[in-house]
């Protein structure tokens, strides 16, 4: 399957022109376009755009409260900043690491370059605003796998080109007349949460929806 | 100031698998019954339907139906020696929340565990010697046998429908079941799923090496079945959105679809959701529990006053409602006293992968959680441990329970971690690999424990759970033998390459392994090294029963909920027959 033509990049909530410009050229070397899909036109820029800027990026799920200690990798993310707080710091500290390096912005270089560069933030621990690096590399790397292989619903992964390109079906799901038909090619297109084509619900008609306590 | 409501005869703290059983055979015995479940009311329609439900990004990777840790978190060190700092974010283990629990959204998986298991320190000392085990080792026995248990684990399994083939009934082995088992009394309610592609393939190859496979006992049912509360299950779809979310085919078994309609057409219950239990409150000595202090969703305190008290919440919930009420002495892993937070277990998992050529398709979501192929050669003490110096062991089986892509995209060794070689390697391989999982027991030490963290506080202002954990030596040893067995198997199922992955030290909570924390309200014959005795009442407050994983003394090589599911039965028989006539300690101190 050929790539699809790069999306006209709607309004961004969370990133400024800048940052914008910075994250579509680095997922765009994470998951780079080639014979197949890459994050480009699976919209992947505009999926951590929408993401930072929502529950997500304001620390959805992510306990905030102190004392905060860098530990142990095996306890996990110990840093105080939300996603959007940890893009925001570390994005401004790249910018001026940019600008020193004065080779004009991160989008215009060479892809050799752009691949040095993203490399040394992934396996470095340079501070960039109170982020290490590669603790922002890996958000980053995290937000650019969500988006490429997500639901479309999320903005991400558009016209389901990464599920096309490996064979996920998708959110609509039954095989139980295929799961014995070991090894059969299964070609039907995938299908989104958004696009109900056959208006299933599976309602049960012995059960009522919600059934009430009956005491007091 | 809290609101005293009126007294019921039993109050349940969380209404998740266990305070549903309970609810159910204690207003079936005539009690009036107040279930009191922190989270949401959930249920089939609507909550669990397609498409909305199979949504990856929301309830595999921001975990939608867990426990709310930004309110209530859990501290975590590998040691005493470090400081313990908060999970910001799950991902090693998933606490449930909301009506119906974890129940909701696992897997199904249904083992039941060995008399080699329940007696695990009298039988390895018999056969091994005193001295084989590894000192750190907490090895104990339950103070219930296989025999004991047989007739819950039946009960209970014909409560979910589990489809499954017999290995030994009354004590005549069955061909093509589980040969290892103990003595079931009759054929399991539905028989075994249909068998997917790859666990077809580890049938044929571990068949080939000697070993004895068998279809994965499944809480996700091969047909229709009405159980025996009349509640109608449905077939299972494999749809691949399983673990992690609810069924909306009345397919898995959870507590919505086999019980708790049932429950909630009956008067003497009374369910309140939102209703966060703060503590157990006793008696000024500390022997007797009056009832249960709770908040609801709009931030108001009550009372609620109780003849009898189950608490059900989950292990790690139980071990940390028990500390915050002051019943019992809490361990203290210097000394070795005191016994609540004692004998914490975990799972002790890893995984070999085969990668295929393009043309043999897995098709991996086509599958269902609890669908797949083992073998039990290797479990408990199923072989001689003599000449590898270890106890315990793991079930070895192709059990694929889906292929969602964010999770599952698995790339040899070798692939670059991003870049055209990262995506091309994700493209060739994932309809072309298959991983077969080693789902290993979990020894309890001395090092590791559960205890309340003097630090951080949940969102009522009370201490939260911290857990200090490491994989013991002799689970690693245990692993790294499983997983050279493991590779035998895999190099003779006939892909292009095998991958080993044996767990390692240290445990990280940042990668998803099990939720089978098991361990801190032990149960047991002796008081001194258990909190509740082998009925689940505890040993100091007779009018309180705690349930769980949290009783399991270590962790067996099976999955937990078929034994916790029994241990609940096996209670409440206890209460009904026997505490509701004459209320006091079931076993005499
Ligand atoms: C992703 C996942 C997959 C799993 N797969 C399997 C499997 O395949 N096989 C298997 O055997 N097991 C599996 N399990 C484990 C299984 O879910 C549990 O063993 C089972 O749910 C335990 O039942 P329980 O009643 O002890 O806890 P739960 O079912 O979790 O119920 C506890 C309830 O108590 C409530 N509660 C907690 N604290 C309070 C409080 N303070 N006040 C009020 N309410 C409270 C909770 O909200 C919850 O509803 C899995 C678990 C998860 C998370």
């Amino acid at each position: 399957m050929g790539s699809q033509p790069g999306p006209a990049n709607g309004q961004m909530r969370f990133f400024n022109p800048g940052e914008a410009a910075f994250v579509r050229a680095a997922v765009a070397r994470l998951i780079p376009s080639d014979e197949l899909p890459g994050a480009i036109e699976a919209g992947v820029d505009q999926f951590i755009d929408i993401q930072l800027g929502g529950a997500w990026g304001a620390g959805e799920r992510l306990f905030r409260g102190g004392p905060w200690h860098p530990g142990s990798p095996s306890q996990g993310y110990q840093l105080p900043f939300t996603p959007a707080e940890l893009f925001r710091n570390a994005l401004r500290a790249i910018a001026s690491d940019v600008e020193l390096k004065g080779k004009g912005p991160f989008e215009h270089w060479h892809a050799k370059d752009q691949d040095a560069y993203l490399t040394e933030l992934q396996k470095g621990t340079r501070d960039l605003g109170g982020v290490p690096s590669n603790v922002f590399f890996e958000s980053l790397w995290g937000l650019t796998v969500e988006g490429f292989l997500c639901d479309p619903v999320y903005g991400g992964n558009r016209g389901m080109v990464s599920w096309k390109m490996i064979g996920f079906p998708g959110a609509y799901a039954n095989y139980y007349h295929l799961i014995d038909q070991h090894g059969i090619a299964f070609t039907r297109a995938p299908m989104s949460l958004a696009d109900n084509g056959r208006g299933e619900v599976m309602l049960h008609p012995d059960i009522p929806a919600q059934p009430m306590a009956k005491g007091q | 100031m809290a609101t005293t409501l009126p007294a019921t005869d039993v109050v349940l703290v969380g209404v998740g698998l266990v305070g549903t059983m309970m609810g159910r055979e204690l207003t079936r015995a005539g009690l009036k019954v107040v279930g009191l479940e922190r989270g949401q009311p959930q249920f089939t329609v609507p909550d669990f339907q397609g498409p909305r439900m199979h949504d990856e990004l929301r309830y595999s990777i921001r975990k939608a139906l867990m426990q709310d840790n930004t309110r209530e978190p859990i501290t975590f060190r590998n040691r005493s020696s470090e400081t313990a700092l908060p999970i910001r974010r799950w991902e090693s283990f998933l606490p449930g929340t909301g009506l119906g629990g974890a129940a909701v959204h696992w897997n199904g998986q249904t083992y039941r565990f060995q008399e080699s298991d329940f007696r695990m320190r009298t039988l390895t000392e018999q056969r091994y010697g005193k001295k084989f085990m590894d000192a750190d080792l907490q090895v104990q026995d339950w103070g219930v046998t296989a025999a004991e248990m047989e007739k819950h684990y039946d009960r209970f399994e014909y409560l979910l429908g589990v489809s499954g083939k017999a290995g030994n009934i009354g004590g005549r082995k069955v061909a093509g079941g589980n040969p290892f088992e103990d003595p079931r009394a009759r054929e399991y309610p539905t028989p075994p799923m249909k068998e997917p592609y790859g666990s077809a393939m580890f049938r044929k190859a571990a068949a080939s090496l000697g070993y004895h496979p068998f279809p994965q006992p499944s809480a996700n049912l091969s047909q229709n079945y009405r159980n025996p509360e009349g509640m109608e299950l449905r077939t299972c779809m494999f749809c691949g959105f399983c673990e992690r979310y609810g069924c909306e085919h009345y397919a898995k078994a959870s507590p919505q679809t086999v019980l708790l309609p049932v429950l909630m057409n009956d008067q003497r219950f009374t369910l309140r959701t939102g209703a966060q239990v703060l503590r157990i409150n006793l008696s000024p000595d500390k022997k007797h529990a009056t009832g249960v202090t709770y908040v609801d969703a709009a931030g108001s305190e009550f009372v609620q006053p109780a003849s009898l008290v189950i608490l059900g919440s989950f292990a790690l919930n139980n071990v940390r409602m028990l500390l915050l009420s002051g019943i019992g002495t809490p361990y203290d892993p210097q000394s070795g006293k005191g016994t609540v937070g004692r004998n914490y277990a975990y799972q002790t998992t890893s995984a070999v992968q085969i990668f295929y050529n393009e043309k043999i398709n897995i098709n991996p979501f086509m599958r269902s959680g609890a669908s797949g192929t083992v073998i039990a050669d290797f479990v408990s003490d199923n072989f001689d441990h003599g000449p590898h110096k270890f106890v315990g062991g793991a079930y070895v089986g192709e059990v694929m329970s889906h292929g969602r892509p964010i999770e599952f995209h698995p790339t040899p060794p070798g692939t670059p971690a991003w870049g055209a070689g990262w995506k091309h390697a994700v493209a060739r391989y994932y309809n072309h690999a298959i991983a077969l999982n080693i789902h290993g027991s979990s020894m309890a030490a001395r090092q590791n424990y559960l205890d309340l963290d003097p630090t951080y506080k949940d969102a009522w202002g009370q201490p939260v759970l911290r857990m200090t954990f490491d994989f013991p030596d002799n689970d690693i040893r245990m692993s790294k033998y499983l997983t050279e067995r493991t590779m035998a198997i895999a190099r003779a199922m006939g892909g292009e390459q095998v991958v080993p992955g044996a767990r390692q030290r240290p445990y990280t909570v940042t990668q998803y392994q099990t939720t089978h924390t098991t361990g801190g309200t032990v149960m047991g014959s002796d008081p001194s090294n258990s909190v509740v005795n082998p009925f689940l009442q505890s040993w100091n407050v007779p009018n309180l029963f705690v349930i769980g994983a949290s009783n399991f003394p270590q962790n067996a090589s099976y999955n937990p909920t078929d034994t916790v599911g029994a241990l609940a039965y096996r209670a409440s028989e206890a209460i009904v027959e026997r505490y509701l006539k004459n209320a006091g300690p079931l076993v005499a101190t």
